[in-house]
Formats: structure tokens, sequence, C-alpha cells
């Protein structure tokens, strides 16, 4: 009877040209840089980089030259080759501290969404609770109990960003229970757990990894602040934030040292906040049916 | 009609730009409405009425591009500057949107909405912007106009926050009054008190209207001239009796037809329309209702029918093989 | 319970006795559905008609025990299943089936047409692959939509009108005996709503199903049911069939609603409508006949007395100290 025709209703084309003006040349630099920057930092092994420990106590702080192609720091060690150790650290916490993030809060802000009443005023209020502790302090308390390393570092910064997440999935679940689709399919006598798996994380998803990429970003800076204060991770690891604490002797004399480890930092912060940010707003449930 | 009207809409087309490729949301309208009378636009979601309404108020989205003419009151608002289209709008053209708890802010109380209105536009001092809207409140209906005026529109029911909104168009006087669906959103007993309200404060102003809705119901007993819209075209408009009592165009019989009536008998099948309005993006080469249209003959394919007079001056329709039609006359 | 048990002379496939369904909002209480039996025979399609607030949908909700009642029970096919729980609940579930107002909301944005309608099918245990798709397609094609060109795309990509089909299919997909349709055709274009009337009629015969159609728009009822109940703010008004209700109603809010409806026809005048102004809050409902605060007739008795559904005519039922017949 009714032969089908793509619909298209007025909204949804001025959305969606909103949507394409979005994905324009500037967002494609930014996930252009951080493909490279993860490239790069994943095959540092295999890279023909010199080794970031070692020391050249006779090159302290030589300028760029064929044989270090960013010179070296002040104890004489290449520093292309330090930057791009020290991403793998940078993006290893700024990655899988998010992870827990993503993945505890995500998991109570669905669950608290979606059953509301006494359980969502328990998730919500510990959260509240975690969010009142400056979370500097935590992590300066943690580390000095349990120690420096890297994974405490993660898991203190994971655990600071597990409300976030919780607020973002809370947020969207409690819009997405209440729409037709999830009683329908109560109606249909679906479990809760096919519920929460099949009809609500599929929707919830998306805003929380855009929520991610910009968790991310965060993370990447919090840890070069700790690690500038030499409160993050210990040496000899070195991380982008802890080689601006250390170019910070230099400062009048190789400036570099400081600059070039935040200027990556600053790229790759900038990076990950702008194809966040576009994820989040193409994901935006006023725009068409997403 | 003796001297001009007071709204004139000539070859008006809109355009918007799309991944798809260019939406002509409307397609060339010409339509006059007369000081004090009413015309109801009538059509279905994707028609273009909406799309119209804005063009005539000027507020289309940034990317949509209009041509032709809108004539109001003697000047061409697509080429007024914004200012003097500001001053217009309240004192002369004033809307009632569909859905009253987007059209009033609901952070401001009612009062605050009314007194600003009327401040900005009859330049009235605070007291006497007062004592206008509690007059307002009450000629709409509303009980209780001193009380209300503190409260904010989520306090209100639908049918109430729609007449404040109603209020707040006939504050400043207009000229014309353009109600976009106004009673979608309300009950059907709401509904009529709302319709009525509209036609009384009309009769007591001499203002002119345009009633924009899908139901042939709301039009039928409550306008002085009809336009039919589909696919971004006027294609019928006739003085009311007679577009409901001689159509001319199938889809007007068709959207008649397939409405339930009160007085059939249950289960009766309803003639149905098949298939679905066309694709904007992609409009035919014919005429657009061809492909649904059960009186279908050839050259409705190939050409598309332009709007052309009936028997009398008023009654205009688009088709190449119209009913009740005497022989001899076609577009 | 004497009205309710004459309401229908067929053994009921669907009985629901004294309803009472509240819930809280901001402290307070609305009492959305207060004292609500009604009867649904075999194949029968009942109209149950009324404006917002008055708790047809939450009825409809709560037949399905998508929301639990206070009180009173509902006896499908002889079963209770206010006190069912879990899975013997979940397995009546396949009997009884749900239609939605807005048909694109009704639909998990996220997923492909193919798995939406086939997700009561494994949702039921069926765990052949093949044998749900061929199901699939055979519910598809029933409904009007070719399989191939329907079953990979998403909803956005459909209308109103189609996914409206969508869900009917969803809703077929387990052959059930009795469905709900709560606003199937408000949320779509007029000729549209045709079609779906049509195809609803189409699939009841084919199938052999019960339905309760839910709708605010009296002639929409009209046109599908064989009887109609009316109800105003959580309580039934009258109920009767179809024809006799609409031509000599008994309860002047029934007088109300069909005056009210504007008539596509210009020589009809509309009727000045009275000023009965606005609907009472279902949180704090007058007391006595709930319409009393917009009806014309009432008097003294119908403050104090609340009144319960009477005969007014053959198989007619009004709540009414006043009926107009």
């Amino acid at each position: 009877m009714a032969t089908l025709e793509l619909s298209v209703s007025e909204d949804v084309i001025v959305a969606s040209v909103q949507r394409t003006r979005r994905l324009g040349p500037l967002f494609w630099t930014a996930t252009g840089w951080m493909i490279f920057v993860f490239a790069v930092a994943i095959l540092a092994p295999v890279l023909p980089l010199p080794s970031p420990t070692d020391m050249d106590m006779l090159e302290r702080r030589a300028p760029v030259s064929a044989l270090h192609w960013l010179g070296t720091d002040g104890l004489g060690r290449d520093e292309l080759s330090r930057l791009v150790y020290g991403a793998r650290i940078s993006l290893t916490v700024g990655l899988f501290a998010p992870v827990i993030g993503i993945t505890i809060g995500g998991a109570l802000g669905l669950l608290a969404g979606y059953f509301r009443g006494r359980f969502e005023t328990l998730v919500v209020g510990s959260m509240d609770t975690l969010l009142a502790f400056p979370p500097l302090i935590l992590a300066l308390a943690v580390t000095a109990y349990l120690g420096q390393s890297i994974f405490n570092l993660t898991c203190i910064l994971g655990v600071l960003g597990i409300p976030a997440f919780m607020r973002v999935a809370r947020a969207s679940t409690l819009t997405l229970a209440r729409r037709e689709f999830v009683i329908a399919a109560q109606a249909l006598g679906a479990s809760h757990a096919r519920i929460l798996l099949r009809e609500l994380l599929p929707n919830v998803a998306l805003p929380l990894v855009a929520f991610f990429l910009l968790g991310v970003a965060v993370t990447i800076v919090v840890e070069g602040a700790l690690s500038f204060l030499g409160l993050g991770v210990p040496p000899p690891i070195s991380s982008w934030g802890s080689m601006i604490g250390e170019g910070r002797e230099s400062l009048e004399i190789a400036p570099q040292l400081a600059f070039i480890p935040a200027i990556a930092m600053f790229l790759t912060v900038l990076s990950f906040n702008l194809v966040g940010d576009t994820l989040r707003a193409l994901t935006d449930p006023r725009q068409g049916a997403l | 009609m003796t001297g001009a009207p007071l709204l004139s809409v000539e070859d008006v087309a809109v355009d918007l730009p799309t991944p798809r490729g260019n939406l002509r949301a409307v397609d060339g309208v010409d339509l006059t409405v007369g000081a004090g009378r009413t015309l109801g636009i009538v059509g279905e979601s994707g028609c273009g009425k909406t799309m119209l309404s804005r063009a005539i108020l000027q507020l289309l989205p940034r990317k949509a591009k209009l041509s032709g003419r809108v004539r109001f009151d003697g000047q061409d608002l697509v080429r007024l500057a914004p200012e003097a289209l500001r001053k217009l709008r309240a004192r002369s053209l004033a809307v009632v949107f569909q859905d009253p708890m987007t059209s009033l802010n609901p952070v401001l109380t009612i009062g605050t909405q009314l007194i600003e209105t009327l401040q900005e536009h009859l330049e009235l001092d605070q007291a006497a912007a007062k004592r206008r809207s509690i007059e307002l409140l009450a000629a709409v209906g509303i009980p209780a106009p001193e009380a209300r005026l503190m409260q904010y529109p989520h306090q209100l029911s639908g049918g109430m926050r729609q007449r404040v909104a109603i209020a707040i168009a006939l504050s400043c006087e207009p000229k014309l009054l353009i109600a976009d669906e106004p009673t979608t959103a309300l009950d059907v007993t709401i509904q009529a008190q709302i319709l009525d309200l509209l036609a009384r404060e009309q009769r007591r102003r001499h203002m002119a209207m345009i009633i924009i809705t899908h139901d042939l119901g709301v039009v039928a007993g409550r306008t002085d001239e009809v336009a039919v819209m589909y696919a971004g075209r006027v294609v019928e408009r006739a003085p009311t009796h007679a577009l409901f009592k001689r159509m001319h165009m199938p889809y007007t019989e068709a959207l008649l037809a397939a409405i339930p009536k009160i007085d059939a008998a249950p289960h009766t099948r309803l003639p149905a329309i098949s298939g679905r309005p066309p694709d904007p993006t992609r409009p035919l080469k014919g005429c657009s209702f061809s492909p649904r249209c059960r009186y279908v003959a050839r050259r409705c394919h190939a050409e598309k029918p332009l709007l052309a007079k009936a028997e009398s001056s008023d009654h205009e329709f688009a088709c190449f093989n119209p009913i009740h039609v005497e022989a001899g006359v076609s577009a | 319970m004497t009205a309710a048990a004459a309401q229908s002379s067929r053994d009921p496939l669907l009985s629901v006795e004294n309803l009472v369904v509240e819930y809280a909002l901001g402290g307070k209480t609305v009492h959305a559905v207060s004292g609500v039996s009604l009867q649904i025979a075999r194949g029968e399609t009942l109209g149950l008609v009324g404006e917002s607030g008055c708790g047809k949908s939450t009825l409809g909700r709560a037949v399905l025990q998508l929301r639990r009642a206070v009180s009173g029970r509902v006896l499908f096919d002889g079963q209770d299943l206010t006190v069912m729980q879990g899975d013997a609940l979940r397995l009546m579930r396949r009997r009884v089936q749900l239609i939605f107002q807005d048909p694109i909301a009704s639909l998990n944005p996220r997923r492909r047409i193919g798995d939406i309608v086939g997700e009561p099918l494994v949702i039921a245990g069926i765990k052949d692959a093949g044998r749900r798709k061929q199901l699939v397609r055979d519910v598809l094609t029933a409904v009007g939509l070719d399989p191939d060109l329907v079953a990979g795309r998403l909803p956005h990509e459909f209308s109103g009108g189609q996914c409206q089909r969508i869900c009917i299919a969803r809703a077929l997909v387990l052959n059930p005996d009795f469905i709900i349709c709560d606003e199937p055709v408000s949320a779509l274009d007029v000729s549209i709503r045709a079609q779906i009337l049509n195809l609803l009629e189409e699939m009841k015969a084919r199938f052999g199903l019960t339905l309760l159609f839910i709708a605010h728009d009296l002639a929409i009822v009209k046109a599908v049911s064989d009887r109609v109940a009316v109800m105003y703010l959580g309580r039934l008004c009258e109920v009767g069939p179809s024809e006799q209700l609409f031509a000599r109603p008994a309860h002047p809010y029934t007088a109300l609603l069909i005056e009210a409806i504007p008539v596509p026809d210009p020589d009809v005048r509309p009727a000045e409508s009275v000023p009965v102004g606005e609907p009472p809050s279902p949180i704090a409902p007058p007391s006595g006949c709930r319409f009393r605060t917009r009806c014309p007739r009432a008097d003294q008795r119908c403050r104090d007395e609340m009144p319960e559904l009477r005969t007014v005519a053959p198989n007619q039922y009004a709540a009414c100290h006043h009926p107009l017949t």
C-alpha cells in the first residue's frame, strides 16, 4: 500500500545544515592532531629516538641540532624523545582516569536515573559529598599516604571524576526513561537489565562519550599541574607536566624547555576540547531525532 | 472590496538550503486579507503554512531566502528597516502561536510581560499600563485578573495561558492578528471558547485575522475566506461557503472526506488519501498532488497547474481536472 | 458494581473493577483514576474518551500494570493482573500490547526497525533468528511496509505515519489478544489519520483483536468503537453503544463534548460556547459529582452525593443525578 519514501521534515533539515557546518576544518585539524599524538605515543618504542633517560652532561640545554631535533634539557637528555615519552604518560593518565569515571560514574548515573527513589538519593548524596572535598588536597593526601605512582595517580584522578560522569549519565537517563520507547519496552515485559542495556545505554552513550573527551582534556591538565608541583608522576618518569616543572629553573637561559611541553599540552588539550565539544553539540537531543 | 487590502502577499517564496538540496518551503503564494476580514489557511504539516506565516511576520530562520513582496498597510515589509519593522509589530501586526508555554516567557510574571509590551509600544506609564493589563485580562475571560498579574505561566492551565497570549497580542490594538494553530494544543471544550474569544475580539476591534490550522472544522464556521495549501502552494482559495460546498480541488475534497464525521456510523471505512506529501527537496515536475489524486490525468504529471479563477473571481484553484466545474472552465 | 456487571452480557476479556490510581506530585496527591469499572467483551472495541487530565491514559497504563493501582482489580481472561508479579506478569504481557500517541518517541532512535519489531520475540524467548526474521517480515508486510526497504533503517528516517505503522507492527508481532491504543492518531496529519484508522480496523479483523481505544477526539472514537465510555476527572460519566450515545447523550458532559466539536460544514453555525470555564485539578477534585462546577444542571444533591453509573437506556449508563434523557 504505502510506497516507502524517505521522510524529511523541516526541523531535521535545518538541524542537519547546522550539523555539517560544525564539522569544519577546525574539527578535522583537531582530530588530526589527536590521532598524530596517539600514534606517536603508541609507536614510541619503535621510533628511531634516543633514550629519554640517557643523560649527556656535555650537551646540556643544547639548541636544536641534527642529533637532537628539539635540543636537550638541563641534564642533557633528548628533548624530543622526552616529549614523546612524556606524551605516553600524560595520555595514559589522561585516558585511564576518565575511563574509571565513565564506567563507574556512568553506571551509577544510569541506575540512579532509571530506578529513582532512595537509591537515587543515596547515589546523588554520596557524589555530592565526594565533590565537596577539595580535589587537589585529596590527591595530595592520597599520594602522601599511599605513595606516588602512576597507578595511584590514575586511580585518584579517576575517582574524582566519577561525580561529573554520574551527573551527565543521570541527566540523560532522566530525560530518556520517560519517553515512550522505554515504556513500550516495559509493556513488552522486558527485564530491567534489558531495558538498561538495549534501550537506555545506546542513547546515553553518546553524550557520555562526548563528555569523556572533555574529561581527558581536564585530566591531562590536572595531571600536568600535579606533576608540575612535583606531586604527580614520580621521577625518573616524566610527563609533560613534570617537564614544564623542570623547565621552570631554566626559564631565562633556555625557555624552550618549559614552552615546548607546554605547547604540546596546550594543543592536545585544545584538540580534545574541540572534538568533545563538537560531539556534545551533535548529541543535543533537540537536533533531529538523535 | 473597496480600496487596497490590508495585507497583500505577492508571489512570496521561501527557500531553505539543506545538504539534500534546496527546500522550497513556500512556492509562490499570493494572498490578500481585507481589513476586518478573516482568512483561514488550511494544510497539513509540511505544506508550508507555518513558513508562510513566518514570512509575513519577517521571522524566518537566518538561512532562509525570501522573495516576493509582503505589503501591509501600504508598506512592503520585506524592504522595511528593522527598527520600523519592530515598531510595526505589536502595534499593527500581532501573532498568537500554538504552544503558549513556549511563547510566554516562563521566568517573567504575566503582569510583567503584559505591562512591558504596553509600555514599549504604547508608551504608557506603569500605572496606566497596569490598569490596561487588568482590563485586557478580564476581556479575554480570565477570572481574578489582578491576582493573575503576579502569577507565572506555569501556574496557569493551557487554556488560560493561551488567553494571556491573546491578551498580549491584542494589547496594542493590532490591525491584523495571525493565529498559528491557536487551539491545536488545547482540549476541545477549551478550543471552542478560545475560538469564540478570537471571533468576538475581532468583531469588536474590526481587526483582520488569519487563522492557520490543519483542522477544516475550525475554519468552517469562523472565516470569510479559506486558502488550502499543499506542498508550498495555495491550491484553492475561495469564500468559505463556496469552498466547502463547491470545492474544485481534488485535494480539498479528499481532505474533507478523510475527516471522521460525528454523524457517520461506526466502522465505516474512511476514504483515506493514499501515499504521503512529496519530499520538499525533490519537487515533482507536474502537480504535487498527482501521485495521490484519484482524478489524475496524463497532463497532471507533466505540467504544474497554476492558480486560475473559477466562475467567480473570488474562487481560484490550481488543477487540470477539477471537480464541480461546468464544461469549458479549467486551469 | 451492578452497572458494571450489567455492561456486558458476553464473556468479557477484560474486566476492570473499581480501579483507583493515585500518584504523588510535589507533595500532593493526584487522583488520576477514582473508582472506574468497565468491561470489554472479546472482539469488541471500547472507545474511552475524555479531555486532558481525565485519567484515561493513566487508566490504560494501569490496566497493563505499568502503573500500579492503589486498589481495585484488573481481570484479564479471568486472571487478576494486579496481583501478578515477575514471570507470570511478563507472560501475560505477550497477550496485551500498547500503542502510543507519539509514534516517533515510541521507537528507540538508535535501533534499527528490524530489531525494534523483533524485540518482543526476543523477550518472549524465541531463539531462532531466522524464524524471528520471518515473523518480522510478515508483520511489516501486514501493516503495509516493505520489509526490505524498512528493516535496516533507523526511526528518524520515517514520517509519523510510517512510525505508527511500525509501532502497530511491533504490537502485533506476538499475535496478542488485546491492544490498548492510547491516542494513536492524535499526533498525525489528517490525511494520515484515516490511513492508520483503516489499518487498525483491518488488523483487528485479521488478527481477531479486542481493542481499548483511548482518544480525546469524539468523531475518531465513534468511527472505530462499538461502545464508548466517557471519562471526566477520574470517573466514568457515561457508557453506551457508539451510535446511541452520540445520538442521545444522557450525561451533560457528553453533550458538551459533542457540541464543542468543530464541524467542517459552514452551514452549521458553531454554537456560542457556554462559558463553562476550566476543568478543576485532579489534585483537589470537587466533592460529589466532579462535573458539577461546569454543569448548568448542577444542584445541592450534586454537591453532596457522588453519582453512580445507572441505566438510562438499554445498554446505556450515565453517572448523573439529572441525566438529559
